[in-house]
Order: C-alpha cells, then sequence, then structure tokens
C-alpha cells in the first residue's frame, strides 16, 4: 500500500466514523427527511394513525414537513435521495484531485437521465398535450387529460407533422435516408424565416437606433434652464465610437492599414474590455454555483449551518 | 429530387413566415406552421436518443474501453424513460382525475420522475457547472498574464469589475475626503466599473450583436432563395 | 530564498488553489456570513415598475433556467415573485426550459402557497396565478405566445383546460400582459424574449439573468430592456430593496437565501483578485529573472 493510498483510506475511514457518529449519535442526524401525508383532492392533512378503521385515503401526497411537526413522519426514499445526491456531488467533486471511476459514474448516470428526461418530458408535454390531443380528444380525456373538452374534434391535419417528423428516421436507413432531409428541411425553413425579420428588427435596426446618440447632452439645471451634462456627454461620445471601431474591426473587406487599422485596433482594445468584464461577471456565476453545492452538502445533508 | 423538395420545403415555410409578419390575415397559417415545427422538432430530437442507444449498445457488444460506463448510461436513460413514462409514484390530485388511469401531472412531488430529477439530474448538473469555480480560480493564477497591451486591459478590467461587483468596492472611497451632509459618498470604483459597463461593455456587445445579426439575415436569406444547402449534407 | 519561493510557486499544484477556493467559500456559509448591496438603476426599474402597477395587473413570469444557474435565478425568481404577490398582480408562470417545470413548482410552492396562500385573501390557483407548465419548440414557443397563447398550449400544468379558468378571461396572447418578468439562464431566454415578444408587440420586459449571459443583454437596456438585473449582485439588490420597503416578512434572513450568499461570494471575488495579482507577480519576477540571467 503505497503513502497516497494509505492517505486516502485513512480519510475515507474517518470520514465514515464521523458520518456514523453524526447519523446516530446525534439528535440531528445526517439528511434526515420528514414529510406528512396530504389528501391530493382536499389538500388536508392526514394525522398518523394506526387505527384500522380510519377511513381509507384513496389519493396521498407527501409533503416536506419539519421533525418536530406532530403529524411528520420519516420518509425513506427522500432521506436516501438527499444521501445519494451528496454522494453523487462528492463524486463530481472528486474529479479535482484526479480523473477517477467515482466521477465517470456519476457522468454516465447524469448523460443516460438527461437524454431520458428529455424523452419523457417531451413525450407527456408534445406527444400527448399537443399531438395526441389533437388527434384523439376521446382517448387523451379518458387516459391522460381529464380536461380535454367533452366536444373536441379531432383534427386530422396534424398527420402531417407526425409523419413529416417520423421521417428523419429514415436517415438510419440508406436506401431512403434522402426523405431524412425533409423534416429538417421543414425546421431550418421556420428558423429562417423567423430570425430573418426579427434579429433584423432587434438586433439591428433598434441597435443602430440606440447607437445615434446626442453627442453633447444638456440637462435641466437647479435654476430651470440646461447646462452641459458632462458626464453623459462623455459616455455618449465614448459609445459611438466604441461601436463605429469595433465595427471597422469587423470588416474585412479592407485591408486593416492606416487608419482603418488604427481604427479597427481601437475596436480590439473595447472588445477586450468587454471580454474582461464578461469574465469577472462568468467567475460571479460560477462561484454563486459553488456556494449552492456547499450549502447543500453542509447544510442540506450534514445539516451543520441553521439559518 | 432528392435535394430541390426540402429546398423547397424550406423557401415556402420560411416565406410564409415572412410574410405572415407584415400580412396579418396569413396569421393562422404562420400559427400552424410555428405549431408544426414544434410537433416535427421534438419527434426530429428522438433520433438523438436513438443515436445515443446505437452508440453505447455498439460500445458494448465490442467490449470496448470503459463498456461498463456505457451500461449504466443506457440503464438510467431506460430507468428515467420507464419511470417517466409508466408515471411510477404519481397519483390523481383531484376528485375528477381519480377514475382515470396516469392523470396526475408527471412530474408530481414524490413520484419517481421528481425523484429522479430532484435527487439525480439536480446535483450532478449543478455540481460539474460548480467545479468551474476551481478551474477558473486556477486559469487565473496560471493564465490570466500581462504580456501585451490587450492582455492589460482585459486584465486591469476584470480586476475592476471583480471589486465592483462586491461591497468591497467601498473600501475605495476611504481615500476621499468625506462628502457634505446629505450627499451619497462616491465610491471611485463603482463609478468606474458602472461607466465600463454603459460604455464599453455595451458598445462591444452591440458591435458583435449588430454583426452577428447582419449574419443571420444572410444566411437565412441563402436559405430561402436555396442558395445554401449545407444544412441538407451531402450527396447520398 | 527569493529563487527558490519563485520556484516552488512556479510549480505550485493545482490543487493548492482549488482548497483555497474551497475554503474561501465555505468558511462564510459555515460562519453565516450574509452581505447586502446597494440597488443600481437596472434593477431599480423593475422594482419601481411592480410598485407602480395597479392592483391586479396580469405579469408573464417566464421561468427559463435549471438547477445549473439555480444558484443566482432560484433567488431572483423567489424576490420577483414575493414583490408581485404583496403587490397583488395575478401571475402567469411560464417556462420554455424542458428542465425548468419544476423551477416554477418550487418558485410556486416556496412563496404563492407559503407566503400568500393563507389569510384574508389567498392567492387562489387559476384566479389569481397560473401554471402554464413547459412551452416546447424553444424560441418558436415565445413567438406561438405573442400571438396566441391557447395555440401554444391549451391546458396549463395540470391538465386543465385554459378557458376553465378565471385568469385567462380576455388574454389571448402575451400582448395581454402588463409586463414580462424574465429569469433568463441562456438560450432560449431573455435575448429571445427580447426578439420574439418584447421588441416587435411593444411588451414592457424585465429580466434576471446570470452573470454570464448579462454582457450579451446590456446593449438591449434601456431601450429594449426595462431593467437588467444581474446574476447573485443583482438579486442581493432586489432582496435589499425588498427588505427596506417590506421588513415583515422580507427583512428576515429565511427569506433571503441571496443575501446568504453574497458572503461567499465576497471572500471568493478576494480570492481571485489575490491570485491575478500573485499570478503577474510571479510572471513579473520571472521576466526580472530572465533579464538577470538570461
Amino acid at each position: 500500500m503505497n503513502r497516497e493510498t494509505r492517505f486516502w483510506t485513512v480519510m475515507f475511514l474517518c470520514g465514515s466514523l464521523f458520518l456514523a457518529y453524526q447519523s446516530f449519535g446525534t439528535n440531528r442526524g445526517v439528511g434526515q427527511q420528514f414529510v406528512v401525508r396530504v389528501d391530493a383532492t382536499t389538500g388536508k392533512i392526514i394525522p398518523p394513525t394506526t387505527d384500522a378503521a380510519a377511513p381509507a385515503v384513496k389519493t396521498v401526497i407527501y409533503e416536506p414537513a419539519a421533525k418536530d411537526d406532530p403529524e411528520a413522519i420519516w420518509s425513506f426514499s427522500r432521506t436516501a435521495g438527499i444521501w445519494i445526491a451528496a454522494l453523487l456531488t462528492l463524486c463530481i467533486f472528486s474529479y479535482l484531485y484526479r480523473d477517477n471511476v467515482c466521477y465517470k459514474l456519476a457522468e454516465s448516470i447524469i448523460v443516460g437521465v438527461s437524454a431520458g428526461y428529455w424523452i419523457v418530458t417531451n413525450y407527456w408535454e408534445v406527444l400527448i398535450a399537443k399531438v395526441l390531443v389533437k388527434l384523439a380528444p376521446d382517448v387523451a380525456r379518458y387516459a391522460f387529460l381529464p380536461d380535454t373538452p367533452a366536444d373536441a374534434k379531432a383534427d386530422y391535419l396534424y398527420v402531417v407533422p407526425v409523419v413529416l417528423g417520423c421521417m428523419v428516421f429514415c436517415r438510419l436507413i440508406p436506401k431512403i435516408s434522402w426523405m431524412g432531409r425533409w423534416p429538417l428541411a421543414f425546421v431550418v425553413g421556420t428558423t429562417a424565416g423567423l430570425k430573418l425579420i426579427l434579429f433584423l428588427n432587434a438586433d439591428f435596426v433598434r441597435q443602430v437606433r440606440s447607437t445615434v446618440l446626442p453627442l453633447v447632452v444638456f440637462s435641466a439645471s437647479a435654476s430651470g434652464g440646461s447646462e452641459l451634462d458632462l458626464i453623459q456627454s462623455i459616455k455618449n461620445i465614448v459609445i459611438v465610437i466604441s461601436v463605429l471601431s469595433c465595427l471597422t474591426y469587423f470588416y474585412f473587406s479592407v485591408e486593416h492599414k492606416g487608419l482603418v487599422g488604427r481604427i479597427s485596433r481601437l475596436g480590439i482594445w473595447v472588445l477586450m474590455i468587454s471580454f474582461g468584464a464578461s469574465f469577472a461577471l462568468t467567475v460571479m456565476g460560477r462561484i454563486t454555483l459553488l456556494t449552492m453545492r456547499l450549502q447543500f452538502l453542509f447544510d442540506d445533508w450534514l445539516g451543520f449551518v441553521r439559518i | 429530387m432528392s435535394k430541390t423538395v426540402p429546398v423547397l420545403i424550406a423557401s415556402l415555410v420560411g416565406c410564409l413566415m415572412i410574410v405572415a409578419y407584415f400580412s396579418p390575415p396569413l396569421l393562422p397559417a404562420r400559427q400552424i406552421a410555428e405549431d408544426w415545427f414544434t410537433i416535427v422538432a421534438t419527434i426530429a430530437m428522438l433520433l438523438g436518443g436513438a443515436n445515443l442507444c446505437l452508440h453505447h449498445v455498439k460500445k458494448i457488444s465490442d467490449q470496448e474501453a470503459g463498456w461498463g460506463f456505457s451500461a449504466v448510461t443506457l440503464l438510467s436513460f431506460f430507468i428515467t424513460i420507464a419511470v417517466g413514462i409508466l408515471k411510477v409514484g404519481v397519483v390523481p390530485e383531484s376528485e375528477q382525475q381519480v377514475k382515470f388511469a396516469w392523470s396526475g401531472p408527471f412530474q408530481q412531488e414524490g413520484s419517481g420522475f421528481w425523484w429522479i430529477y430532484q435527487y439525480l439530474f439536480s446535483p450532478i448538473v449543478s455540481t460539474m457547472f460548480a467545479l468551474l469555480a476551481f478551474y477558473v480560480a486556477s486559469a487565473a493564477f496560471r493564465a490570466f498574464r500581462a504580456k501585451n497591451v490587450e492582455a492589460i486591459l482585459l486584465l486591469v478590467t476584470a480586476l475592476i469589475v471583480l471589486v465592483g461587483q462586491t461591497r468591497d468596492r467601498e473600501i475605495t472611497s476611504m481615500f476621499l475626503p468625506p462628502p457634505a451632509e446629505g450627499v451619497p459618498t462616491f465610491i471611485p470604483i463603482a463609478f468606474v466599473t458602472n461607466f465600463i459597463r454603459e460604455t464599453f461593455v455595451t458598445a462591444g456587445q452591440r458591435a458583435i450583436m449588430i454583426g452577428i445579426a447582419l449574419g443571420v439575415v444572410a444566411t437565412s436569406l441563402r436559405i430561402l432563395l436555396g442558395l445554401d444547402r449545407s444544412y441538407l449534407g451531402g450527396d447520398e | 530564498m527569493t529563487s527558490r519561493l519563485l520556484d516552488k510557486l512556479n510549480m505550485l499544484d493545482r490543487r493548492w488553489i482549488f482548497l483555497a477556493m474551497a475554503m474561501a467559500v465555505l468558511a462564510p456559509i459555515l460562519l453565516q456570513i450574509g452581505s447586502d448591496e446597494t440597488p443600481s438603476p437596472p434593477t431599480i426599474k423593475l422594482f419601481d415598475e411592480i410598485e407602480r402597477l395597479p392592483e391586479g395587473s396580469r405579469i408573464l413570469m417566464a421561468m427559463d433556467f435549471d438547477p445549473t444557474s439555480a444558484a443566482e435565478l432560484y433567488p431572483m425568481a423567489l424576490a420577483f415573485t414575493r414583490h408581485c404577490g404583496v403587490r397583488r398582480h395575478k401571475l402567469f408562470f411560464v417556462t420554455i426550459w424542458p428542465t425548468g417545470k419544476p423551477m416554477i413548482e418550487s418558485t410556486i410552492k416556496g412563496v404563492i402557497q407559503a407566503d400568500f396562500g393563507s389569510g384574508d385573501r389567498p392567492y387562489v390557483y387559476g384566479v389569481d396565478y397560473v401554471n402554464l407548465g413547459y412551452l416546447a419548440g424553444d424560441a418558436v414557443a415565445i413567438s406561438q405566445m405573442s400571438s396566441d397563447i391557447r395555440k401554444a398550449r391549451p391546458q396549463d400544468a395540470r391538465g386543465t383546460n385554459l378557458d376553465q379558468l378565471p385568469i385567462m378571461t380576455g388574454v389571448t396572447s402575451v400582448k395581454d400582459m402588463a409586463l414580462i418578468v424574465n429569469a433568463s439562464a441562456g438560450f432560449p431566454g431573455g435575448k429571445e424574449w427580447v426578439q420574439y415578444a418584447a421588441t416587435p408587440q411593444n411588451i414592457p420586459i424585465a429580466v434576471g439573468c446570470t452573470g454570464v449571459q448579462s454582457t450579451q443583454l446590456f446593449p438591449y437596456y434601456p431601450d429594449q430592456l426595462l431593467g437588467l438585473v444581474t446574476g447573485i449582485r443583482g438579486a442581493i439588490e432586489y432582496e435589499t430593496m425588498l427588505a427596506a420597503k417590506y421588513p415583515n416578512p422580507y427583512a428576515d434572513r429565511s427569506k433571503r437565501p441571496a443575501f446568504l450568499r453574497g458572503g461567499a461570494q465576497r471572500w471568493a471575488h478576494r480570492l481571485m483578485i489575490g491570485l491575478i495579482v500573485l499570478g503577474n507577480g510571479i510572471h513579473l519576477a520571472n521576466r526580472y529573472r530572465r533579464t538577470l540571467h538570461p
């Protein structure tokens, strides 16, 4: 056993002993989750009872509750969930030390879960809530969506997008793979048509309009007249010059030499300042995310922090 | 034929979207096209799921290095789908729904699919992104060097904004004389951060935005006119 | 001596930096050090607009984020919803992210049901708020909503037909909203709401976004965006304003998740500044050493 293996064995042992003590030796426990039973149809809490004569409730849902709530019961699934979530969090963090099997395991799980999640969501939200409701409203009402209007009529026009969508699987059969281009063309055409107008309006015309600014700004003074607003004037001048210089840098039809070269260099500087700010703001976001994960480990799981 | 029909489809539907924008009577046609888009795009993306399965099944059957992880991926993929589609643990929420099978919301709190989201999906993806905080710190120490004018500008701006984003910025006002009564304290770094945001950052991003907008318009036009067919792939 | 220290720093294992970062974030969490913020004009504008709108105004709450950005945006979503709840606006929750639906449900549970679900005038589902759920189709879903919400989705997230909900009376599209409030983590999000709904239809919109996305949205403010709340700092600013205006109960720490993340933020920023300065100090020292011993 080398030094590194010894070190990690001791660390794991200490960690396990600590978790065992925290779980069984303290009142707080680790990741303990409690719930109350609620009648889904009435929204009323069902008190825990051992009385066999109590009326059975058909639809029970579980709501999170505090441990000291008299109606709270311990939840195995949620407690196990917190533990699994914590261990998976540690698996991912283990990558910081070195790539390892725990990290790869968590990574494999997330690839499968993400793809499955996407398929399930779209199955219920699009294929059932949009397609089945249109093609077979009675089936949808009976099996999935009871509030579908009773007088809803089937709209067989929706067979077209379903067939078009299914044609994408032709790509898996070499002989008819060309048919797989049709749905792609529909998606690309719709996006291109929409974007052409909306980008031109919001990101071109309106942005040009926002850049056409007065270079000398006067504002109302305390005496009722108007006075030069120096700071706003400087801001406007900087904006106009910066936008023009950046656009010059992006204009590749003219060689960047002489005056054009100098202006485009100014454009590069403006972009560098912009990227510097982006870097700082990105750092801010990532640190917040790390804070959230550590709050989960030390608050929700280990229970060290109680607000 | 293999490319003419898709080019025609793209042109027709694209032109419909444009014309309907200016012509309200065509709005119902545009709404139908948008509805179809959602359905076609959703079904088309199922191909992604099929490809994922094929890729990992091949890895397992060839017993490539790390095939065990492919098995884990496939297992978690199919378990998620089964739990979500069968609505494991979902209970109907209203009296009206009780008599119907599968009538409760698929992501109901306490259900199997909710559990997967809450305790598998959410912790893993958020921790993966949180890892970047560490790598950003390491990069700041090792690679963020003032080597030329551009790098200096990048670095100095990042430093100013990093200070300006927290209340540590108030330290910079300690070196100034105290303000007159009723006048708010002037914080130099807050002023500079704000100035950078309102001018250089806005201008730089605006230029990028204008450039992208022109690029999108040109590409869209080429697609609608049938000049750009790259999205259809090579000849088959 | 100095040369040996420089060699050590040059060879410093990055895992020490990782450890320093973990400590910088963890210590304020364990010591519960929070941080307040002075509100900035783009955040104040959104706050003032929600204050200014008359009671019962329709507000579309577009929650386009998932767990990867929930650290910044969930506290924001809570603060926006709390403010709208206090002002008794009618809320229409929606998301165009498939992973965003649980974020809406969590917000509704944490704010609407917890803070406004009881009392004299409780918020009633279908009357005062509705969860429209997930709309598939990315940006195209926004386009659909701006012409006809029912075309985008005929039922709410619970499967109830929209026509059966009193809150939907008189609502055909996003144009019927007094304001769009969007919590945006990327694509599709704030940029698409501006492009596909707010700018062409002239609907007031304010975006709360992640720090990463904020620079992309700066050019829209103030002409196309009414307000812009940026990252965790923006969330703290909003919580600060809410606490100042409605101290009972929003000055309470338990109602201020962003405030509690502010302390860790401050210390981690200090570490980052220190690392950049130290890294450049090493770089200059190396250059000096190379000039001495070429």
